[in-house]
């Protein structure tokens, strides 16, 4: 028992640690990307994940390689999560050839099929009915062997698509985990003022989804109650719903000035900070000290430049790039014509 | 050769590929045990099994959406939205999702999705169940836009559709399930973007695509026997379009007759014409003439609804009048 309870230990230590880098990276890559939309190398909107950040981290490290993810606009974090390298988001941020999506998605759009991630979609609610579909291939294949995991944003619940996915997830009982980030704002729009029952999950339960609210400024949580979620959903019971109680720092895109809330609101969320939280958790547990937790600091530090030196340093899209990928070739084993 | 309708020529068509791909799956509103609201998929449920024929809620939004995602997911799915009018409940997952997910990845994607769906008017359906809505999609790249006239059509477009690695919108016409025609038995295809010339003339060149390049080829046959001579071209795919034989015809005809079921304002033949003035306008002798639906919501009433949609009639006087 105490040798299991000693492995255990172990691995948790590991990793919180690896919880811990990632979310520091996700941070210091939103805090560049930031920077680099001020000097104009990054363009169009861009959503920061600043705030979220226990969220991502949290839900994608219950996941296996096999599994699916779709996620919406304020996707870098997931990717980031999920492992892509900082190098081709930050090189599909400013438009580049290496980017993930070829300079053809931008920050909206981060797509990696080797990573199961299946965007970066930009319409609220949209990619619901497609994880939905992911998940019936899978049940319909590969006997739910490979789990849908969506994120989507509260203002996603209004959506007719939002209903339209929970129904046809449960009716069908498909392997896919709905994600709600609850951040308590569609765009500049307070969920007060939008929706009529202010608690998601239970809208979410009376579809017959085991569903419930959790925290999600504490990375532990989520990873905990995602991780029963994903279970259900591989052992064929069907949906799960989280609704992930979060916030974020910045406004929704740069162009937001931020004007619908107050500064004592945003205060109080930063100082339930996931990544102060854990930080605190790690030194005040004794897991980690000071020194380890300043190296990973250090290590995300370079990544960050690193990508964006990869970024600044990558071609654009060759001009004849503009034509190509708009559709595939006929299918390999179709008929000779 | 077997002469069978344009419903029994799909019909096949789709069991053929559900016997051939176990990838193969159809899902729509009432496709199984109602036995498909056009009766398409009649006795496929008894056939397949309902994991493969899978009746949804009315709810073409997740209908087509889950049908993207399987298709992303190794599936080669076979959605059915029961008339175009209700694709628009779906329209967000097809133009902004469907169409773009390859492109906005940089190419890592291949969609392999045929979305069928059943256009037109005729039927005195009323105002929302008779448009033909096929030229919004052929707007948007990434998506194919089939739209057969024929038995022959239909089932060769289909293979090519199935045959395909991208979103195609899959459309039939209402009235068109009942027509008869020759379809061979062995495998063959229709290309998507490959336009046919249903007819050789030599006075006038008509284009048109579904069931009014059925009604066109009618009028030629009548018209032949007024002395006119017509060369019909069914264009059968508007995305990828197809217009070389049309161009080549109005080398030999110089006049021009654009024929479509919907409004002109807007409407598909719009773009024909366009790219008619620039590819052979030297070789015109009349400016092109549009014969399309009348600009109102379809009327319900049988007198005004046939008075809405173009005929045998109309079309022969447009030709008549080109000629004149």
């Amino acid at each position: 028992m105490a040798t299991v309870r000693a492995r255990e230990q172990t691995l948790t230590k590991k990793e919180l640690l690896e919880f811990y880098r990632q979310m520091v990276l996700i941070r210091r890559f939103e805090e560049k990307s930031s920077e680099m939309y001020g000097r104009g190398k990054i363009g169009g909107f861009l959503h920061l994940y600043i705030g979220e950040e226990a969220v991502a981290v949290g839900a994608i490290s219950v996941l296996e390689p096999q599994d699916y993810i779709v996620s919406h606009y304020r996707e870098h974090g997931h990717a980031l999560a999920r492992g892509m390298h900082p190098n081709v988001v930050m090189a599909e941020l400013f438009g580049k050839d290496t980017g993930c999506s070829r300079g053809k998605g931008g920050s909206m759009h981060l797509f990696d099929v080797s990573l199961g991630f299946y965007g970066g979609t930009a319409i609220v609610g949209g990619g619901m009915p497609i994880s939905v579909g992911l998940a019936l291939a899978s049940k319909l294949h590969e006997g739910s062997r490979r789990v849908a995991l969506n994120f989507f944003g509260d203002a996603a619940v209004n959506e007719g698509e939002f209903h339209e996915s929970l129904n046809l997830a449960t009716l069908w009982k498909l392997p896919v985990v709905f994600a709600c980030e609850n951040n308590g704002y569609g765009m500049g729009t307070a969920v007060e003022r939008t929706f009529a029952i202010q608690e998601m999950y239970l809208l979410a339960e009376r579809y017959g989804i085991p569903s419930e609210r959790l925290d999600g400024m504490d990375v532990m949580t989520v990873r905990r109650r995602t991780q029963a979620a994903v279970a259900r959903a591989r052992a064929g019971e069907g949906p799960s719903f989280l609704e992930i109680m979060t916030y974020r720092y910045m406004g929704h895109s740069m162009a937001d000035p931020v004007s619908y809330r107050g500064r004592s609101e945003v205060d109080l969320w930063r100082q339930r900070d996931c990544i102060e939280f854990l930080r605190r958790k790690l030194l005040g547990e004794g897991l980690a000290s000071a020194e380890e937790l300043g190296s990973l600091d250090a290590e995300v530090d370079l990544a960050v430049e690193a990508a964006v030196r990869f970024a600044e340093e990558s071609p654009f899209p060759a001009p004849e790039e503009l034509y190509s990928d708009v559709h595939s070739p006929r299918r390999a084993d179709a008929p000779p014509l | 050769m077997a002469e069978v309708t344009y419903r029994e020529a799909m019909s096949a068509v789709l069991a053929e590929y559900l016997e051939k791909d176990d990838r193969v799956f159809i899902m729509g509103e009432d496709i199984g045990a109602y036995g498909g609201s056009y009766a398409v998929t009649k006795g496929f449920l008894e056939r397949y099994g309902e994991e493969r024929i899978r009746d949804a809620p009315i709810a073409e939004s997740v209908i087509a959406g889950a049908g993207l995602g399987a298709a992303l997911g190794g599936m080669r799915p076979i959605v059915e939205l029961m008339t175009i009018n209700f694709s628009l409940l779906a329209m967000d997952q097809i133009v902004n999702h469907a169409a773009k997910l390859r492109y906005m990845s940089g190419g890592q994607f291949s969609i392999p999705l045929v979305i069928r769906t059943v256009s037109g008017g005729g039927n005195r359906l009323g105002a929302q169940h008779s448009q033909s809505l096929e030229g919004w999609y052929a707007h948007v790249p990434g998506l194919k836009v089939a739209v057969p006239s024929s038995p022959y059509d239909a089932k060769g477009l289909f293979r090519a559709a199935m045959e395909d690695n991208n979103p195609v919108l899959f459309v039939e016409h209402s009235l068109l399930y009942g027509v008869r025609g020759e379809v061979p038995e062995g495998y063959y295809e229709v290309p998507l973007g490959r336009s046919a010339l249903s007819r050789q003339g030599t006075d006038v060149t008509v284009v048109s695509y579904s069931r009014m390049a059925h009604l066109c080829r009618q009028v030629a046959e009548k018209l032949a026997g007024e002395g006119v001579s017509c060369e019909v071209v069914d264009l059968r795919c508007l995305r990828p379009l197809d217009l070389a034989p049309v161009f080549q015809s109005v080398t030999k005809t110089h006049r021009v007759v654009l024929v479509e079921e919907t409004w002109a304002t807007g409407g598909f033949m719009g773009e024909v014409a366009s790219q008619i003035m620039t590819q052979a306008f030297d070789h015109l002798d009349a400016p092109v003439v549009r014969v399309a639906g009348k600009e109102v919501p379809m009327p319900y009433s049988r007198p005004l609804e046939l008075a809405a949609l173009p005929d045998e009639e109309s079309i022969a006087q447009a030709i008549r009048d080109i000629l004149a």
